[in-house]
């Protein structure tokens, strides 16, 4: 301290203005964290989706004149897998019986288009388009329309089975309660170009 | 003067290094009752090393990229020379990394290492448990087979869980919607050069933190409070060339064990190298049955035990947070389980039993029963720490002896 204050003069040192040392210790502080957040933003936003990965999202394009009812093809969506299914009237028919086992029953907290916010969650009754990504933690679910199934229980009706975590939906994606996925599995938004072609990623803005 | 003893005289007047080698290794006295569940901290050390050097020859051929990856990984498997031997040791040493670190911890909750003046040391342990898991996790999803990326789906898709800000973060961490090429490249940066430089700096801070300290003993007992006329600790020995030659033991037998894996079970029956990851990643289909590694899965069992997407994710999240407590839960001034009670005993013992419970049931597919089971375990689980912060405070103890025993 002593050493610090002799000034270079010989003569005796002025005493230190604490307070004005304080205040240039703290504006210089408070810049230079400014500037390093400042630094930070663009090696935080550089591991955000490039701007190629946010351009490749284009609709894909679906026909299904030779899907065979209960049959079910996969497409690839921005890198998603969609399903596509035909339901069978039997499957079309356990949306009513499995009801008392939903958690979101009109899918009021679940994510699809308008036009697909109905009890078979689509625009024809049959044919479902959906999303195969399990709401809980992004495994595909396995497509399981065989009723009764030994490893899910005599009362089983159809439907959607997650192996990682044991989520289970109805054949229109709607959620059981009392398994980890929160919300029924998404719709994307999709158009019918023919009787028989879907595209699948875009609507035309009909929602 | 001898020409060593003048070159370390001249280093000695520029640099600390004889009296850093004292201070850590050559005058670091250790109590002389170790037994072998003291070899667990310098096996860590060990398989540290292993799993940096094998892992700089590995990049030497790996290919970070979505399409090469999972070819790569078979290039060197076989065409690379010695390859297939530099990669299992590596796999292997990712699986033995836990083996021996479960035992470091296990040692350091028998004999009460995390308790006063060790709380830091505990902390910084477990910092480096953390940063292995990630370091762990983000390895795991190079292969690029169905399971890396299925398990990197899953584990990413944890943090979407956090209320409001949970979407933007998943993709975030991933770089795009899916798990995709950008995920994979940026997991293999930050496998390869910021997490092992993290772990490093912990481990290195971890040694000084136990050298300030001075290490445990299976007793519990302090051997810097009684001191030979020479101000060295009675029960003290120095850690050269005593425990340098007695770890050397427990190098020889571990790599006995460590080769032989690498050898002969490399896969260890599905354990170490799932069998589902030799199948090249496919974003459209989950294989029938994933699971993590064993090492993870304990808290996958707990994650998958509870009926709600958020609880679970905090609970997982929990099981690991609450160790960093355990200081501060642990109330009872008695270190080590040798002189504490039979009801501490009794917890402890169910806690391990319910861990290896978990570790189990979080390997199986979901089935109702398991799920029941796996609840009831992760009850026993988060109920030791509560039994623990009650039943230490007033402890039925039995005297800690001033000397160390055997």
């Amino acid at each position: 301290m002593a050493a610090d204050n002799v000034a270079s003069n010989g003569g005796s040192a002025p005493a230190v203005d604490q307070k004005r040392r304080r205040l240039l210790t703290t504006g210089v502080g408070v810049v230079g964290a400014a500037g390093a957040v400042a630094l930070g933003i663009p090696f935080i936003s550089s591991m955000s989706p490039s701007a190629r990965a946010k351009a490749a999202g284009a609709p894909v394009e679906v026909d299904i004149s030779k899907l065979e009812p209960g049959q079910r093809v996969i497409v690839e969506w921005r890198g998603k897998p969609v399903w596509v299914v035909r339901r069978t009237d039997e499957l079309l028919a356990s949306l009513e019986t499995v009801k008392g086992e939903l958690r979101d029953i009109e899918s009021d907290d679940s994510e699809q288009p308008e036009y697909a916010k109905n009890v078979h969650r689509s625009i024809k009754p049959e044919v479902l388009i959906m999303v195969g990504i399990c709401t809980h933690l992004g495994c595909s679910p396995t497509y399981r329309p065989d009723v009764a199934a030994a490893d899910l229980g005599a009362d089983w009706q159809g439907g959607f089975f997650c192996p990682c975590h044991g989520s289970k939906f109805d054949i229109s994606g709607r959620v059981y309660k009392g398994v980890p996925a929160p919300t029924n599995l998404t719709v994307p938004p999709h158009q019918y170009l023919t009787e028989t072609r879907i595209r699948v990623g875009s609507d035309g803005g009909q929602a | 003067m001898s020409k060593v003893s003048d070159t370390m005289a001249w280093i000695d007047e520029r640099i600390p290094l004889t009296a850093t080698w004292n201070k850590h290794v050559g005058q670091y006295y250790a109590p002389k009752n170790f037994n072998f569940w003291y070899y667990f901290g310098s096996l860590a050390l060990l398989v540290l090393v292993i799993q940096i050097v094998t892992g700089i020859f590995l990049t030497m051929n790996y290919k970070p990229d979505g399409d090469l990856a999972f070819k790569s990984v078979e290039y060197i498997m076989r065409d690379v020379n010695w390859g297939w031997l530099i990669r299992y040791m590596h796999s292997t040493g990712a699986s033995m990394f836990f083996v021996v670190v479960y035992l470091h911890m296990m040692r350091g909750i028998m004999y009460g290492s995390y308790k006063k003046p060790r709380e830091l040391l505990w902390i910084f342990g477990m910092l480096i448990y953390l940063v292995l898991m990630a370091e762990a996790f983000m390895g795991y999803l190079l292969p690029w087979g169905q399971m890396s990326y299925w398990g990197a789906q899953v584990i990413i898709s944890l943090f979407g869980a956090i209320p409001w800000v949970g979407d933007a973060i998943t993709l975030w961490l991933r770089g795009d919607y899916v798990v995709s090429d950008a995920t994979l490249n940026r997991f293999f940066a930050l496998h390869v050069i910021a997490m092992p430089l993290v772990l490093v700096g912990l481990v290195f801070v971890h040694i000084i933190a136990l050298h300030e300290v001075g290490s445990n003993n299976p007793d519990g007992n302090d051997i810097k409070k009684v001191k030979g006329a020479d101000g060295k600790p009675l029960d003290g020995i120095p850690f050269h060339p005593y425990y340098t030659v007695k770890d050397l033991v427990g190098v020889t037998v571990f790599l006995i064990i460590f080769f032989a894996i690498v050898f002969f079970a490399p896969e260890m029956g599905g354990y170490f190298l799932e069998h589902a990851n030799y199948i090249p990643a496919d974003p459209l289909k989950t294989p029938e049955h994933i699971a993590p590694v064993w090492y993870f899965t304990p808290y996958y069992a707990i994650l998958r035990a509870m009926p709600d997407k958020l609880l679970g994710v905090m609970a997982m999240f929990a099981a690991i947070a609450v160790l960093f407590f355990l200081p501060w839960l642990d109330r009872n001034p008695v270190r080590s389980i040798r002189y504490r009670s039979a009801a501490y005993k009794a917890i402890l013992a169910a806690f391990v039993i319910a861990f290896i419970i978990l570790g189990y049931y979080g390997m199986q597919p979901v089935t109702p029963m398991g799920t029941i089971i796996s609840r009831l375990c992760a009850l026993i689980y988060f109920g030791f720490f509560v039994a623990l912060f009650f039943i230490s405070k007033n402890e039925k103890t039995k005297p800690v002896p001033e000397r160390v025993t055997y």
